[in-house]
Protein backbone atom coordinates (compact mmCIF):
# COMPACT_ATOMS: atom_id res chain seq x y z
CA UNK A 1 0.00 0.00 0.00
CA UNK A 2 1.21 3.51 -0.91
CA UNK A 3 -1.28 5.39 1.50
CA UNK A 4 -2.98 4.22 4.94
CA UNK A 5 -5.61 5.91 6.92
CA UNK A 6 -4.75 6.46 10.24
CA UNK A 7 -6.74 7.66 13.84
CA UNK A 8 -5.08 9.35 16.29
CA UNK A 9 -5.10 11.87 19.20
CA UNK A 10 -2.57 14.87 18.78
CA UNK A 11 -3.08 17.02 22.13
CA UNK A 12 -5.90 15.75 23.34
CA UNK A 13 -7.26 16.53 19.46
CA UNK A 14 -9.15 13.25 17.93
CA UNK A 15 -7.82 13.17 13.92
CA UNK A 16 -8.08 10.85 10.66
CA UNK A 17 -6.46 11.26 7.67
CA UNK A 18 -4.82 9.31 4.85
CA UNK A 19 -1.49 9.84 4.56
CA UNK A 20 1.25 8.39 1.80
CA UNK A 21 3.32 6.07 4.01
CA UNK A 22 6.56 7.29 3.07
CA UNK A 23 5.78 10.60 5.26
CA UNK A 24 7.44 11.12 8.41
CA UNK A 25 5.11 11.59 11.48
CA UNK A 26 7.20 15.46 11.71
CA UNK A 27 6.11 15.96 8.32
CA UNK A 28 2.82 14.42 9.23
CA UNK A 29 2.07 16.77 12.20
CA UNK A 30 3.57 19.99 10.46
CA UNK A 31 2.09 19.81 6.52
CA UNK A 32 -1.00 18.09 7.82
CA UNK A 33 -2.03 19.24 10.82
CA UNK A 34 -0.15 22.37 10.58
CA UNK A 35 1.13 21.85 14.24
CA UNK A 36 4.74 23.46 13.09
CA UNK A 37 5.84 23.70 16.54
CA UNK A 38 7.57 20.44 16.28
CA UNK A 39 11.10 21.45 14.21
CA UNK A 40 13.04 19.60 12.14
CA UNK A 41 16.41 19.87 12.17
CA UNK A 42 18.75 16.98 10.65
CA UNK A 43 16.24 14.56 9.63
CA UNK A 44 18.42 11.22 10.82
CA UNK A 45 17.41 11.51 14.69
CA UNK A 46 20.60 13.14 15.86
CA UNK A 47 19.43 16.91 16.75
CA UNK A 48 16.79 15.86 18.29
CA UNK A 49 14.65 19.06 18.02
CA UNK A 50 11.89 17.08 16.35
CA UNK A 51 11.14 15.07 19.73
CA UNK A 52 7.84 14.21 20.65
CA UNK A 53 5.55 12.08 23.29
CA UNK A 54 3.94 9.30 21.56
CA UNK A 55 2.31 7.56 24.06
CA UNK A 56 4.24 8.76 26.91
CA UNK A 57 7.21 8.29 25.46
CA UNK A 58 9.65 10.97 23.99
CA UNK A 59 10.84 10.08 20.29
CA UNK A 60 12.30 11.53 17.29
CA UNK A 61 9.08 12.27 14.58
CA UNK A 62 11.87 12.19 11.85
CA UNK A 63 12.37 8.77 12.65
CA UNK A 64 8.31 7.79 12.34
CA UNK A 65 6.31 7.58 9.70
CA UNK A 66 2.62 8.59 10.10
CA UNK A 67 1.30 5.49 8.90
CA UNK A 68 3.33 3.49 11.91
CA UNK A 69 0.85 5.86 15.01
CA UNK A 70 -2.57 4.71 14.08
CA UNK A 71 -3.96 4.60 17.59
CA UNK A 72 -1.38 6.62 19.74
CA UNK A 73 -1.92 9.46 21.99
CA UNK A 74 0.62 12.08 20.86
CA UNK A 75 1.54 15.29 22.31
CA UNK A 76 3.53 17.92 20.98
CA UNK A 77 4.97 21.23 22.35
CA UNK A 78 1.71 22.87 21.09
CA UNK A 79 -0.12 21.14 23.90
CA UNK A 80 2.29 21.84 26.50
CA UNK A 81 0.44 25.11 27.57
CA UNK A 82 -2.98 25.41 29.46
CA UNK A 83 -4.46 27.99 27.11
CA UNK A 84 -2.37 31.22 28.32
CA UNK A 85 -0.72 29.44 30.99
CA UNK A 86 2.58 28.11 30.67
CA UNK A 87 3.47 24.36 31.69
CA UNK A 88 6.03 24.77 34.46
CA UNK A 89 8.84 23.50 32.11
CA UNK A 90 7.74 26.26 29.39
CA UNK A 91 8.07 28.99 32.51
CA UNK A 92 11.39 27.31 33.82
CA UNK A 93 12.83 28.03 30.47
CA UNK A 94 11.15 31.45 29.86
CA UNK A 95 12.67 32.54 33.28
CA UNK A 96 16.18 31.01 32.88
CA UNK A 97 16.66 32.37 29.55
CA UNK A 98 16.39 28.38 28.57
CA UNK A 99 16.61 29.74 24.77
CA UNK A 100 17.95 32.24 22.80
CA UNK A 101 16.88 31.44 19.13
CA UNK A 102 13.79 29.21 19.79
CA UNK A 103 14.69 26.62 17.36
CA UNK A 104 15.50 23.22 19.40
CA UNK A 105 13.04 24.36 22.41
CA UNK A 106 10.22 21.78 21.36
CA UNK A 107 12.76 19.23 21.67
CA UNK A 108 14.06 20.08 24.42
CA UNK A 109 10.61 20.79 26.31
CA UNK A 110 9.65 17.68 25.10
CA UNK A 111 12.45 15.14 26.32
CA UNK A 112 12.24 16.92 29.70
CA UNK A 113 8.64 16.72 29.93
CA UNK A 114 9.34 12.86 29.82
CA UNK A 115 12.54 12.53 32.20
CA UNK A 116 11.04 14.94 34.52
CA UNK A 117 7.97 12.14 34.88
CA UNK A 118 10.23 9.28 35.68
CA UNK A 119 12.91 11.55 37.72
CA UNK A 120 11.14 14.43 39.50
CA UNK A 121 14.04 15.21 41.87
CA UNK A 122 17.12 14.73 39.03
CA UNK A 123 20.85 15.80 39.51
CA UNK A 124 22.46 18.43 37.27
CA UNK A 125 24.43 15.34 35.79
CA UNK A 126 21.73 13.53 35.40
CA UNK A 127 19.66 15.97 33.68
CA UNK A 128 22.74 16.95 31.54
CA UNK A 129 22.46 13.05 30.27
CA UNK A 130 18.86 13.43 29.97
CA UNK A 131 19.20 16.32 27.01
CA UNK A 132 22.17 14.57 25.62
CA UNK A 133 20.25 13.74 22.56
CA UNK A 134 19.29 17.39 21.85
CA UNK A 135 21.53 19.92 20.31
CA UNK A 136 21.44 23.38 21.12
CA UNK A 137 23.61 25.86 19.65
CA UNK A 138 22.95 29.31 20.92
CA UNK A 139 23.04 29.02 25.08
CA UNK A 140 25.80 26.62 25.65
CA UNK A 141 23.25 24.63 27.63
CA UNK A 142 24.12 26.48 31.22
CA UNK A 143 20.57 27.89 31.12
CA UNK A 144 18.94 24.29 29.89
CA UNK A 145 20.08 22.89 32.57
CA UNK A 146 19.47 25.97 34.75
CA UNK A 147 16.02 25.72 33.68
CA UNK A 148 15.34 21.73 33.71
CA UNK A 149 16.44 22.12 37.53
CA UNK A 150 13.92 25.03 38.22
CA UNK A 151 11.01 23.16 36.06
CA UNK A 152 11.74 20.14 38.43
CA UNK A 153 11.29 22.49 41.66
CA UNK A 154 8.12 23.78 40.16
CA UNK A 155 6.79 20.36 39.30
CA UNK A 156 7.08 19.35 42.67
CA UNK A 157 5.31 22.55 44.41
CA UNK A 158 2.66 22.44 41.67
CA UNK A 159 -0.60 21.73 42.49
CA UNK A 160 -1.34 18.61 40.59
CA UNK B 1 14.99 15.37 1.99
CA UNK B 2 12.35 12.77 1.67
CA UNK B 3 12.12 9.04 1.53
CA UNK B 4 11.89 7.94 -1.94
CA UNK B 5 8.61 6.05 -2.65
CA UNK B 6 7.96 2.61 -1.35
CA UNK B 7 5.78 -0.15 -0.72
CA UNK B 8 4.20 -0.33 2.95
CA UNK B 9 3.27 -3.41 4.52
CA UNK B 10 2.30 -3.78 8.02
CA UNK B 11 1.95 -7.27 9.00
CA UNK B 12 -0.01 -8.33 11.99
CA UNK B 13 1.68 -12.07 12.64
CA UNK B 14 5.25 -13.17 12.07
CA UNK B 15 3.73 -15.89 9.47
CA UNK B 16 2.25 -13.30 7.62
CA UNK B 17 5.57 -11.57 7.80
CA UNK B 18 7.51 -14.26 6.55
CA UNK B 19 5.61 -14.95 3.70
CA UNK B 20 6.00 -10.93 2.64
CA UNK B 21 9.84 -11.61 2.99
CA UNK B 22 9.68 -14.44 0.79
CA UNK B 23 7.37 -12.68 -1.55
CA UNK B 24 9.67 -10.26 -2.19
CA UNK B 25 13.39 -11.03 -1.44
CA UNK B 26 16.24 -8.99 -1.47
CA UNK B 27 14.49 -5.66 -1.99
CA UNK B 28 12.43 -5.47 0.82
CA UNK B 29 13.65 -3.81 4.00
CA UNK B 30 12.41 -4.83 7.47
CA UNK B 31 11.48 -1.61 9.64
CA UNK B 32 12.00 -2.32 13.44
CA UNK B 33 12.35 0.42 15.22
CA UNK B 34 13.44 2.37 12.11
CA UNK B 35 16.32 4.07 13.96
CA UNK B 36 18.62 2.73 11.48
CA UNK B 37 17.08 2.62 8.52
CA UNK B 38 15.15 5.84 8.45
CA UNK B 39 17.99 7.61 8.47
CA UNK B 40 19.04 6.13 5.61
CA UNK B 41 15.62 6.07 3.99
CA UNK B 42 15.68 10.08 4.76
CA UNK B 43 18.79 10.53 2.92
CA UNK B 44 17.95 8.36 0.04
CA UNK B 45 20.73 5.94 0.55
CA UNK B 46 18.44 2.62 0.45
CA UNK B 47 15.53 2.52 -1.55
CA UNK B 48 13.81 -0.40 -1.33
CA UNK B 49 10.30 -1.16 -3.11
CA UNK B 50 9.11 -2.59 0.07
CA UNK B 51 9.35 -1.87 3.68
CA UNK B 52 7.85 -4.88 5.90
CA UNK B 53 6.99 -2.72 9.20
CA UNK B 54 7.47 -5.00 12.36
CA UNK B 55 5.94 -3.05 14.66
CA UNK B 56 2.22 -4.46 14.88
CA UNK B 57 3.14 -7.98 15.24
CA UNK B 58 2.14 -8.69 18.64
CA UNK B 59 4.31 -10.79 20.94
CA UNK B 60 7.28 -10.08 19.70
CA UNK B 61 8.59 -8.30 22.72
CA UNK B 62 9.59 -9.68 25.89
CA UNK B 63 11.83 -10.33 28.14
CA UNK B 64 11.83 -14.05 30.52
CA UNK B 65 13.98 -16.31 32.16
CA UNK B 66 13.94 -20.10 30.99
CA UNK B 67 16.38 -23.08 31.56
CA UNK B 68 19.33 -20.73 32.54
CA UNK B 69 18.87 -18.28 29.37
CA UNK B 70 17.73 -15.06 29.62
CA UNK B 71 14.99 -15.06 26.44
CA UNK B 72 14.63 -11.62 24.71
CA UNK B 73 12.20 -11.18 21.71
CA UNK B 74 13.54 -9.45 18.47
CA UNK B 75 11.31 -6.42 18.74
CA UNK B 76 12.35 -5.68 22.39
CA UNK B 77 12.94 -1.89 22.85
CA UNK B 78 16.22 -1.24 23.92
CA UNK B 79 14.60 0.99 26.91
CA UNK B 80 12.63 -1.90 27.88
CA UNK B 81 15.61 -3.80 28.72
CA UNK B 82 17.10 -0.99 29.78
CA UNK B 83 14.39 -0.83 32.64
CA UNK B 84 14.18 -4.24 33.41
CA UNK B 85 14.93 -5.42 36.60
CA UNK B 86 15.13 -9.28 34.81
CA UNK B 87 17.95 -7.76 32.64
CA UNK B 88 20.03 -6.13 35.25
CA UNK B 89 19.97 -9.27 37.85
CA UNK B 90 20.46 -12.50 35.28
CA UNK B 91 22.33 -9.98 32.31
CA UNK B 92 24.39 -7.43 33.86
CA UNK B 93 26.70 -7.16 30.81
CA UNK B 94 23.37 -5.95 28.81
CA UNK B 95 22.71 -3.54 31.26
CA UNK B 96 26.02 -1.83 31.56
CA UNK B 97 25.94 -1.46 27.41
CA UNK B 98 22.15 0.02 26.89
CA UNK B 99 22.58 3.41 28.78
CA UNK B 100 25.69 3.84 26.47
CA UNK B 101 23.22 3.21 23.04
CA UNK B 102 22.24 6.34 21.60
CA UNK B 103 19.76 8.25 23.50
CA UNK B 104 16.75 8.14 25.61
CA UNK B 105 14.79 8.66 22.52
CA UNK B 106 16.59 6.54 20.02
CA UNK B 107 16.30 3.82 22.84
CA UNK B 108 12.79 4.25 23.18
CA UNK B 109 12.36 2.73 19.79
CA UNK B 110 15.21 1.23 18.61
CA UNK B 111 14.97 -2.80 19.16
CA UNK B 112 17.63 -5.55 20.27
CA UNK B 113 16.61 -7.21 17.16
CA UNK B 114 17.19 -4.29 14.49
CA UNK B 115 20.55 -3.32 16.39
CA UNK B 116 21.56 -6.60 15.40
CA UNK B 117 20.11 -7.41 12.13
CA UNK B 118 21.56 -3.89 11.47
CA UNK B 119 25.17 -4.99 12.66
CA UNK B 120 26.85 -1.50 12.42
CA UNK B 121 30.84 -2.47 13.33
CA UNK B 122 30.42 0.05 16.37
CA UNK B 123 27.19 -0.49 17.96
CA UNK B 124 27.57 -2.00 21.09
CA UNK B 125 24.84 -5.00 21.29
CA UNK B 126 27.01 -7.01 18.63
CA UNK B 127 29.82 -7.22 21.15
CA UNK B 128 27.68 -8.23 23.81
CA UNK B 129 26.07 -11.20 22.40
CA UNK B 130 29.47 -11.99 20.69
CA UNK B 131 31.04 -12.01 24.59
CA UNK B 132 28.44 -13.80 25.68
CA UNK B 133 28.25 -16.46 22.87
CA UNK B 134 24.44 -15.62 22.87
CA UNK B 135 21.92 -17.54 20.30
CA UNK B 136 19.91 -15.77 17.63
CA UNK B 137 16.82 -17.33 16.92
CA UNK B 138 15.90 -16.85 13.49
CA UNK B 139 12.71 -18.02 11.56
CA UNK B 140 12.26 -18.37 7.64
CA UNK B 141 8.79 -19.54 6.31
CA UNK B 142 10.12 -23.24 6.49
CA UNK B 143 12.33 -23.53 9.04
CA UNK B 144 13.37 -21.67 12.50
CA UNK B 145 17.36 -21.77 13.01
CA UNK B 146 19.85 -21.17 15.89
CA UNK B 147 22.79 -18.77 14.92
CA UNK B 148 25.77 -17.58 16.70
CA UNK B 149 27.51 -14.72 16.50
CA UNK B 150 30.48 -16.22 15.06
CA UNK B 151 28.61 -16.88 12.23
CA UNK B 152 25.82 -14.30 12.37
CA UNK B 153 28.49 -11.40 12.00
CA UNK B 154 29.57 -11.76 8.18
CA UNK B 155 31.24 -8.60 7.40
CA UNK B 156 30.82 -4.47 7.75
CA UNK B 157 26.82 -4.69 8.05
CA UNK B 158 25.38 -7.96 6.07
CA UNK B 159 25.02 -10.91 8.25
CA UNK B 160 23.63 -14.34 7.55
CA UNK B 161 20.19 -13.94 7.63
CA UNK B 162 18.94 -14.96 4.54
CA UNK B 163 16.45 -11.89 3.04
CA UNK B 164 13.66 -14.20 3.66
CA UNK B 165 14.60 -14.75 7.25
CA UNK B 166 13.80 -12.64 10.11
CA UNK B 167 15.40 -12.40 13.73
CA UNK B 168 13.13 -13.23 16.13
CA UNK B 169 14.60 -13.91 18.88
CA UNK B 170 17.26 -13.28 20.98
CA UNK B 171 19.19 -15.68 23.81
CA UNK B 172 21.78 -14.45 26.36
CA UNK B 173 23.14 -16.72 28.74
CA UNK B 174 22.39 -16.13 32.40
CA UNK B 175 25.34 -14.67 33.88
CA UNK B 176 26.99 -16.92 36.52
CA UNK B 177 27.75 -16.80 39.97
CA UNK B 178 30.93 -14.68 41.00
CA UNK B 179 31.11 -13.38 37.57
CA UNK B 180 32.19 -9.94 37.18
CA UNK B 181 30.93 -8.40 33.64
CA UNK B 182 31.28 -4.77 32.20
CA UNK B 183 31.10 -2.38 28.98
CA UNK B 184 32.99 0.21 28.45
CA UNK B 185 33.69 2.44 25.36
CA UNK B 186 35.27 5.91 24.13
CA UNK B 187 32.94 8.22 21.87
CA UNK B 188 33.07 11.53 20.76
CA UNK B 189 30.35 12.32 22.45
CA UNK B 190 27.82 10.75 24.85
CA UNK B 191 25.10 8.95 22.38
CA UNK B 192 27.64 8.49 19.37
CA UNK B 193 28.78 5.17 18.21
CA UNK B 194 31.79 4.12 20.25
CA UNK B 195 35.19 4.84 18.51
CA UNK B 196 35.94 1.59 20.29
CA UNK B 197 34.08 -0.03 22.88
CA UNK B 198 34.72 -3.63 24.90
CA UNK B 199 32.49 -5.93 26.51
CA UNK B 200 34.22 -8.32 29.24
CA UNK B 201 33.48 -10.75 31.54
CA UNK B 202 35.66 -12.57 34.15
CA UNK B 203 34.06 -15.35 36.43
CA UNK B 204 36.21 -16.64 39.82
CA UNK B 205 35.49 -19.75 41.49
CA UNK B 206 35.54 -20.11 45.42
CA UNK B 207 39.38 -19.25 45.80
CA UNK B 208 39.06 -16.25 43.24
CA UNK B 209 40.85 -17.94 40.56
CA UNK B 210 39.46 -17.13 36.81
CA UNK B 211 37.83 -19.90 35.41
CA UNK B 212 36.39 -17.91 32.53
CA UNK B 213 36.96 -14.90 30.71
CA UNK B 214 35.69 -13.71 27.50
CA UNK B 215 36.71 -10.11 25.85
CA UNK B 216 34.54 -8.88 22.78
CA UNK B 217 35.04 -5.49 21.34
CA UNK B 218 33.10 -3.33 18.77
CA UNK B 219 34.32 -0.55 16.24
CA UNK B 220 37.79 -2.04 15.38
CA UNK B 221 36.42 -4.51 12.80
CA UNK B 222 33.57 -4.71 9.97
CA UNK B 223 31.94 -7.82 12.73
CA UNK B 224 32.70 -8.00 16.46
CA UNK B 225 36.08 -8.98 17.16
CA UNK B 226 36.52 -11.93 20.03
CA UNK B 227 39.84 -11.94 21.77
CA UNK B 228 39.74 -15.60 22.97
CA UNK B 229 43.28 -16.24 23.08
CA UNK B 230 43.95 -13.06 24.90
CA UNK B 231 41.30 -14.00 27.57
CA UNK B 232 42.05 -16.93 28.04
CA UNK B 233 45.81 -16.13 29.48
CA UNK B 234 43.63 -15.01 32.51
CA UNK B 235 42.39 -18.65 33.05
CA UNK B 236 43.83 -20.29 36.25
CA UNK B 237 44.94 -16.64 37.34
CA UNK B 238 43.90 -15.01 39.81
CA UNK B 239 42.87 -11.42 38.32
CA UNK B 240 46.05 -8.77 38.79
CA UNK B 241 46.38 -5.73 37.58
CA UNK B 242 49.23 -6.79 35.63
CA UNK B 243 48.02 -9.90 33.98
CA UNK B 244 45.06 -6.86 32.43
CA UNK B 245 47.90 -4.84 31.13
CA UNK B 246 49.20 -7.75 29.92
CA UNK B 247 45.71 -8.69 27.84
CA UNK B 248 45.38 -4.91 26.72
CA UNK B 249 48.55 -5.51 24.71
CA UNK B 250 47.58 -8.59 23.70
CA UNK B 251 44.35 -6.99 22.32
CA UNK B 252 45.89 -4.06 20.51
CA UNK B 253 48.15 -6.23 18.63
CA UNK B 254 45.00 -8.04 17.62
CA UNK B 255 43.02 -5.42 16.13
CA UNK B 256 43.79 -3.71 12.62
CA UNK B 257 40.63 -1.25 13.05
CA UNK B 258 40.68 1.65 10.25
CA UNK B 259 40.70 5.14 10.28
CA UNK B 260 38.65 7.57 9.56
CA UNK B 261 37.84 11.37 10.52
CA UNK B 262 36.68 10.48 13.78
CA UNK B 263 39.66 8.35 15.04
CA UNK B 264 42.98 7.30 13.12
CA UNK B 265 43.82 3.46 13.34
CA UNK B 266 46.61 4.14 15.83
CA UNK B 267 44.50 5.62 18.24
CA UNK B 268 41.80 3.12 17.52
CA UNK B 269 43.86 0.78 18.29
CA UNK B 270 45.53 1.86 21.22
CA UNK B 271 42.22 2.43 23.27
CA UNK B 272 41.31 -0.88 22.14
CA UNK B 273 44.28 -2.33 24.26
CA UNK B 274 43.18 0.19 27.38
CA UNK B 275 39.56 -0.26 27.34
CA UNK B 276 40.25 -4.05 27.57
CA UNK B 277 42.42 -3.27 30.51
CA UNK B 278 39.68 -1.36 32.59
CA UNK B 279 36.70 -3.45 31.16
CA UNK B 280 38.43 -6.51 32.71
CA UNK B 281 39.28 -4.40 35.83
CA UNK B 282 35.61 -3.23 36.29
CA UNK B 283 34.28 -7.13 35.70
CA UNK B 284 36.81 -8.55 38.28
CA UNK B 285 35.93 -6.08 41.01
CA UNK B 286 32.12 -7.03 40.45
CA UNK B 287 32.99 -10.70 40.19
CA UNK B 288 34.65 -10.11 44.02
CA UNK B 289 31.83 -7.86 44.75
CA UNK B 290 34.27 -4.94 45.51
CA UNK B 291 31.89 -2.72 43.16
CA UNK B 292 28.47 -3.02 42.74
CA UNK B 293 27.19 -4.31 39.51
CA UNK B 294 25.29 -1.22 37.11
CA UNK B 295 22.49 0.28 38.92
CA UNK B 296 19.42 1.59 36.46
CA UNK B 297 20.64 4.77 34.95
CA UNK B 298 24.22 4.51 36.59
CA UNK B 299 26.85 5.70 33.84
CA UNK B 300 30.62 5.69 34.69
Amino acid sequence: MNERTIRLTVNGRAYEKTVEVRKTLADFLRDDLELTGTHLGCEHGVCGACTIVVDGAAVRSCLLFAAQVGGSEILTVEGLATGDKLHPIQEAFWEHHGLQCGFCTPGFLMTLLCFLRENPDPTETEVREAIAGNLCRCTGYKNIVTAALAAAQKLATAPS
Amino acid sequence: MKPPRFEYFAPTSVDEALALLAEHGEGAKVLAGGQSLVPLLNFRLVRPPQVVDLNEIPGLGYIREENGWLVIGGMTRQRALETSSLVRERCPLLADALPQIGHVQIRNRGTIGGSLAHADPAAELPAVVAALEGELVVRSRTARRIVTPDTFFVTYLPTSLDPAELLVEVRLPVTPPRTGTAFVEVSRRHGDFALVGVAATLTLDGAGVCTKSAIALTGVGPTPIVARDAAQTLVGEKPAPEAFEEVGRRVSALVHPDGDLHASSEYRKHVAGVLARRALARAAARATGAEEPPTRGERR
